[in-house]
């Protein structure tokens, strides 16, 4: 389980988990996760478009995930943030459609692209995949302040000359790098849920955003090296466990949450309790 | 007339059966997308139509395992995922893409799953492909009449509702000022998305599915502030946008690279996308554009 190719897979596996852990954080506190799916999709597309003219597939990757970064963040401007994002993650994907109709790939390819391959990944692969993972952590640290203000409180963050559109591009582009390096380990489709459920786990955890980022870290961790160990054992696909590990730390933190609300209020009214007029 | 087209319209088009399941099958997709869509826009809930069409995957793939219509698999699963959706806080704006993140991050795991066993119990690698990127031209006829029952169930849902709808779109403080049973709305709203999304992405696959339904509703809430105008439109949009698409794909058999055509989903997606930014350019330097821009920057 620890030899050889394995030991590829935990290596390239833990990279990009930290680097969803910490990358995740943010997205769910701005709340663009529809982003964060549509770029792996997209990127998914710039793969099949690579392979069609014969270069290195992350080299596809890369340049599909960021014009999708630089699209969604001009398109959003002018109209509205969602629908800018399904009209790129449609324009991507109809491309990837034409590619994939001209090339001769096989079907097992496409899914691991999909899906995830982890198993596949090589040892000359996980140089740029450690270097992109560290430019992407790099990246959020050196934005982290005018990031976090401009994610929490957009309007203040503005009068304090923070350009909250400037923001906006930068982290997408950090969200498409992170897209690049990630594709190849775990997938376009479940990429996506290495981004959410850990990081909004975190968040029902605690409220501090320097431990909710560390434990987000943590739990993606946990959930990539619990998948691929029993993806091992159970020789089913990694994407599975990834996915279902995924949504149930995220149904532990929405319980823990409830739990902990619930047992806070009592000795507190709360603010139904106030408004007793409401109710009849 | 058909001496003037033809070096549009390639011999035979018409009467090729395949041709014309696809345009009746596109069109009634496209009528019940572009209508649904408008509310769907209107209300901000564009992950949500996007994501039942991928969720539906896990359906399809589970369907095809149990040896039933890959439909119903879909159908099925995209209620579900409608219900769990609505409990774990679609209401709430800010909660709402997370929600159906958590959602969406869940089926695929499952559609993982599923279709790495169909792939492991039939040896038949394309389901993957097939749910995705379908299409429109590989359809059995006899799926046409689930498919036309299925959209009236949805187009009915919407009319039965159709005031109601407008105003808990358009802002839930008024709808609830007016007694409007705000959440009941949302679930079944919810419920007529889910039908209308997995009807079309079993039909045509979910890429065509999320183009035709946000593309044509988008450039028709640019062009007109009237919905029901707006859903009228965009009905339009996409079925010319969809029956063009199937036109140039069955042109498209003698062009580069020759031997196998290109895929509908593409040039419909082109045709949807350039539609929406002509209608950008038309709307800009008027009031309405702006006032609505700055609108959703905040909201």
């Amino acid at each position: 389980m620890f030899s050889g190719l394995m030991l590829n897979a935990w290596e390239s596996a833990s990279i990009v988990a930290i680097v969803a852990g910490v990358v995740g954080f943010f997205i769910v506190l701005r709340g663009s996760a529809f982003a964060a799916h549509a770029l792996p999709n997209g990127a998914f597309a710039g793969a099949a478009g690579a392979s069609l003219i014969g270069v290195d597939a992350i080299a596809g990757l890369a340049v599909f995930s960021i014009l999708g970064a630089l699209t969604i963040a001009g398109l959003g401007r002018r109209a509205r943030h969602d629908v800018a994002t399904a009209l790129v993650i449609v324009v991507m994907l109809g491309l990837g459609s034409l590619f994939l109709s001209m090339t001769t790939e096989y079907a097992p390819e496409i899914y691991s692209l999909l899906f995830g391959e982890v198993l596949g990944v090589s040892s000359s692969e996980l140089a740029p995949i450690a270097a992109i993972g560290v430019v992407c952590v790099a990246a959020i640290l050196l934005i982290y302040r005018p990031l976090m203000f401009s994610s929490v409180m957009p309007d203040v963050a503005e009068a304090r000359g923070i350009r909250s559109g400037r923001m906006e591009v930068a982290f997408l582009v950090v969200v498409a790098l992170t897209t690049t390096m990630a594709v190849p380990v775990v997938g376009a489709l479940l990429i996506f849920s290495l981004l959410i459920s850990p990081a909004a786990a975190a968040r029902s955890f605690t409220s501090k955003p320097l431990t909710a980022m560390g434990l987000s870290v943590l739990i993606a961790l946990g959930t990539v090296w619990s998948a691929i160990a029993l993806s091992y054992l159970s020789n089913l696909p990694i994407g599975f466990f990834v996915g279902s590990i995924g949504a149930a730390t995220y149904a532990a933190g929405r319980g823990w949450a409830t739990w902990r609300r619930n047992r806070r209020a009592s000795p507190r009214p709360s603010s139904q309790a106030l408004q007793p007029g409401v109710a009849g | 007339m058909t001496g003037f087209l033809s070096p549009l319209i390639e011999p035979g088009f018409f009467a090729n059966a395949p041709v014309q399941t696809a345009l009746l099958v596109g069109g009634i997709v496209a009528v019940v997308s572009g209508v649904v869509g408008t509310f769907t826009v209107m209300r901000g809930q564009s992950f949500a139509g996007h994501s039942l069409a991928d969720i539906g995957t896990a359906g399809g793939s589970a369907a095809f395992l149990l040896g039933i219509s890959p439909l119903f698999g879909f159908v099925a699963m995209n209620l579900l995922a409608a219900g769990v959706m609505e409990s774990i806080g679609i209401r709430r704006p800010r909660g709402r893409d997370l929600a159906t993140g958590i959602v969406l991050g869940g089926a695929l795991g499952i559609a993982a799953l599923f279709l790495y066993l169909d792939t492991t119990a039939s040896s038949t690698t394309g389901a993957t492909i097939n749910v995705l990127f379908g299409s429109i031209f590989t359809l059995p006829s006899s799926l046409v009449p689930f498919i036309g029952v299925f959209s009236v169930v949805a187009l009915a849902l919407v009319l039965a509702m159709y005031r109601p709808l407008i105003l808990t779109s358009i802002s839930s403080d008024l709808a609830k000022a007016q007694g409007v049973p705000i959440r009941l709305v949302g679930i079944v709203y919810l419920v007529a998305l889910a039908v209308a999304v997995s009807l079309s992405a079993v039909a045509i696959g979910a890429i065509l599915s999320t183009a035709l339904l946000i593309g044509p509703a988008a450039t028709a809430l640019r062009i007109t502030n009237r919905t029901g105008y707006a859903a009228l439109i965009a009905a339009a949009i996409g079925v010319v946008a969809t029956w063009l698409g199937v036109l140039l794909a069955y042109d498209s058999y003698y062009w580069f690279p020759t031997g196998g055509g290109w895929p509908v989903s593409f040039f419909v997606v082109t045709v949807v996308f350039l539609v929406y930014l002509l209608s950008q350019v038309r709307v800009r330097p008027r009031a309405g554009a702006r006032r609505e821009s700055t609108a959703a920057e905040t909201g």
